[in-house]
């Protein structure tokens, strides 16, 4: 599904991955460790096509087609989720309105007619319920005046309407209390299938014990050095990421 | 320049809708402005004596008044001789009925969208179509006057209702107001005339739409508007010209009254031609709009969606007369390209427990130049008023400007008066957001400023909310990043 091969991408000037090589597969969870400013949310950001990040070698192919041809909206439509570390507020937008907007352009994409706002509604309810989200959410501005931890579940139930075939998810566990971390790591196991994929970011482990990963890399200095199951995941949070930064400090 | 800086360039470029011209006979005023000008449009308009003298004497105070220079708006001078003060659709008789009126003006207002024929009309709307000097359709009059509403032209109202007019005309805006209410007093052709008997809710919402088409003309409508005791009002104003080299002059009044208990709410749809992509040409609309609240508990608001016009210098404001008396103003001011845009409002607080509220939404892209301009002034005995004042300023690319000036002046100390105001762009990072979902640049830009606008546009009845939402859209496009 996403074939990445000796990715090299800078930005404002300083280089930041250096030689990125990744593939994965349909129904494959792979999770991305590392420590600060090895380069995980610069990897997520190039993936979606943000526009400061210059991508210098290498290459990307999602389903074989080469993502770098692409907007960041023809990538989204494509397939491709990023669910930000950051999510932004969009004041005055309903995220009714808005995630019809954004799901119509996918079905429009596609070649289908757009939804009648009666089915929308009903699947807005239907998906709402994965990851706990009250209806009254529905005509609030788009995360407006959400707590941290809303605007993580809202990032997780524009997912579940937009039914991406890889989801980057960037540190979404980050400043969730564990009941969030629950709902969050629910919902992602309830849309996930033999034919999707996720690319989990995170620092810690503790997420990694609900969404339980096929393969975990450790991404350091912008190379990914280490590559294993989840039990290297549980290695990393017994013995920190000193140990990789001495054996890979020549990089 | 960036990426999204290119986008926006491309969003803003968007041509005008608007900008054709209609091919009929007209017949004008000799050109220039002197008292026979005058003589010959109170004539043509078979006005009474007091109409003409009222015009007399708002053309001797003009003649002895400066042009003002205190806005941040820049034009070249004025030639008041070299413009026609009247033009009109030549027309043998007067149409008796929607069906005579000519077929070219009504090709216009239907490529404009404005159907002229009553059954095909949204339901609940009046029409009082205007272009250039003089009304040519009004709609749903019958169905009006049964409960006694008067929704007409102005001109005919000065012949058949003589004595409403002369006591309300130039009783909120006098014709020594200022220098373009002096010659609007002098020289206007037409306009509405709507009046509201007491304690009637008008069953639908009244409209005029005013047009532009002849060339080197001046448009001077008058609106008055009066409602007596416990009536209630909503009226739409929309306005379209054609694409012109020259920078034509729109110098309009509006007079609302608002008698105890009763209600006017005033919309505004504003898309005069804004002159092109290099500001050549386009409309001065240098317009005085002013609501007397004179009875207890009366409110008057005020909603404005401003895109259009190469000039807009307008302060819809309301006196606050009547104790308990409310006033508000909603505004979204929209400048792309070369236009220019100093707008605001005075809410001048005179009687008891007074209240205002303004919101003020300036958006700003290209080159452009957009100031909000505002007087709160509570007076000596507006014991316990309120003001709330909330100003938003939003920049779309880094060569526009805007600039706000609020003047605060208050002779009381029961009074509460806040301000709020905020300046802001439209970052990089909300466009990502939007793409990373799926949707354009241009419709993520499109989304952003009508969210930013979102609390003024649901002010504004229906079909007009849609339609504004529209305009904003298509009026950003080449300008967003």
């Amino acid at each position: 599904m996403l074939k990445i091969n000796n990715l090299h991408a800078k930005v404002e000037g300083n280089e930041i991955l250096h030689g990125i090589n990744l593939e994965i597969n349909p129904g494959e969870i792979h999770a991305i460790m590392g420590p600060n400013g090895s380069g995980k949310s610069t990897l997520a950001s190039v993936l979606a096509g943000k526009n400061e990040y210059e991508v210098t070698e290498g290459s990307v192919t999602f389903e074989g087609k080469n993502i770098f041809e692409m907007e960041p909206e023809i990538r989204s439509r494509e397939g491709i989720f990023l669910a930000f570390q950051y999510p932004i507020e969009i004041p005055g937008v309903s995220n009714a309105n808005f995630l019809r907007t954004a799901v119509n352009e996918h079905r429009k994409h596609k070649g289908m007619e757009p939804m009648e706002a009666g089915d929308f509604l009903k699947l807005m309810r239907e998906r709402a319920k994965l990851v706990k989200i009250d209806p009254k959410f529905f005509s609030r501005a788009v995360n407006e005046g959400f707590s941290g931890g809303e605007k993580k579940r809202n990032e997780i139930f524009q997912m579940a309407m937009l039914e991406p075939k890889l989801s980057i998810l960037d540190e979404t566990d980050s400043g969730l209390d564990i009941d969030a971390l629950r709902i969050v790591s629910d919902g992602v196991n309830a849309l996930r299938n033999e034919n999707n994929s996720f690319l989990v970011i995170t620092h810690y482990q503790r997420l990694l014990n609900y969404i339980v990963p096929d393969f975990v890399h450790v991404l350091y200095n912008g190379q990914i050095v280490k590559s294993g199951t989840k039990d290297l995941a549980l290695e990393l949070e017994e013995r920190g990421y000193d140990w990789i930064k001495e054996e890979f400090k020549t990089i | 320049m960036t990426e999204n800086d290119k986008i926006i360039d491309n969003l803003t470029q968007g041509e005008y809708k608007y900008g054709f011209t209609t091919n009929i006979e007209q017949e004008f005023s000799p050109l220039g402005l002197n008292e026979d000008v005058i003589r010959f449009i109170s004539e043509k308009k078979n006005e009474p004596q007091f109409m003409l003298d009222f015009r007399l004497k708002a053309y001797r105070y003009w003649l002895k008044m400066k042009e003002p220079a205190w806005q941040k708006v820049h034009y070249p001078p004025i030639d008041y001789q070299n413009i026609y003060y009247y033009a009109a659709p030549k027309n043998k008789s007067k149409p008796k009925s929607l069906e005579e009126i000519d077929p070219e003006i009504r090709e216009t207002y239907k490529k404009l969208g404005i159907p002229l024929e009553e059954q095909k009309l949204l339901a609940g709307i009046a029409v009082d179509a205007i272009m250039d000097s003089v009304s040519v359709a009004t709609t749903f009059k019958e169905k009006l006057n049964e409960v006694g509403i008067i929704f007409c032209p102005i001109s005919e109202a000065i012949i058949d209702y003589p004595e409403l007019v002369e006591k309300y005309l130039g009783s909120v805006v006098p014709y020594t107001d200022n220098y373009f209410a002096a010659l609007n007093s002098a020289v206007f052709s037409d306009g509405s005339f709507v009046y509201i008997p007491k304690g009637v809710r008008s069953p639908m919402e009244l409209s005029t739409y005013f047009r532009i088409n002849a060339s080197q003309t001046g448009q001077f409508e008058r609106t008055l508007i009066v409602a007596e005791e416990g009536a209630y009002v909503s009226y739409l104003e929309g306005c379209t010209a054609p694409m012109r080299d020259e920078n034509q002059l729109h110098a309009a009044i509006v007079e609302l009254y608002a008698h105890k208990d009763a209600s006017i709410k005033y919309s505004t749809v504003q898309n005069w031609y804004p002159g092109d992509k290099q500001g050549k040409g386009g409309i001065y609309n240098f317009v005085t709009k002013r609501g007397l609240c004179e009875g207890e508990n009366s409110k008057i608001s005020w909603t404005q969606v401003e895109t259009g016009s190469a000039i807009t210098w307008k302060y819809p404001s309301c006196i606050l007369k009547g104790k308990n008396s409310v006033g508000e103003f909603y505004s979204v001011a929209m400048t792309n390209n070369y236009q220019q845009a100093d707008t605001g409002t005075k809410m001048t607080h005179i009687g008891e427990g007074t209240r205002s509220r303004i919101v003020s939404k300036g958006i700003s892209a290209g080159k452009s130049d957009n100031s909000y301009r505002g007087l709160v002034r509570i007076n000596k005995k507006a014991e316990n008023s309120r003001n709330y004042t909330q100003c938003d300023s939003l920049l779309i690319g880094s060569e526009c400007g805007a600039h706000t000036f609020p003047y605060i002046e208050v002779e009381n100390n029961t009074a509460v008066v806040e301000h709020e105001a905020t300046t802001s762009k439209i970052s990089d990072d909300s466009i990502f957001y939007l793409n990373q979902r799926g949707i354009s640049t241009e419709d993520a830009v499109g989304m952003i400023v009508n969210g930013y606008a979102r609390e003024v546009i649901m002010q504004l009845p229906m079909e007009f909310a849609v339609e504004a939402q529209k305009l904003l859209a298509i009026s950003l496009e080449g300008s967003v990043g």
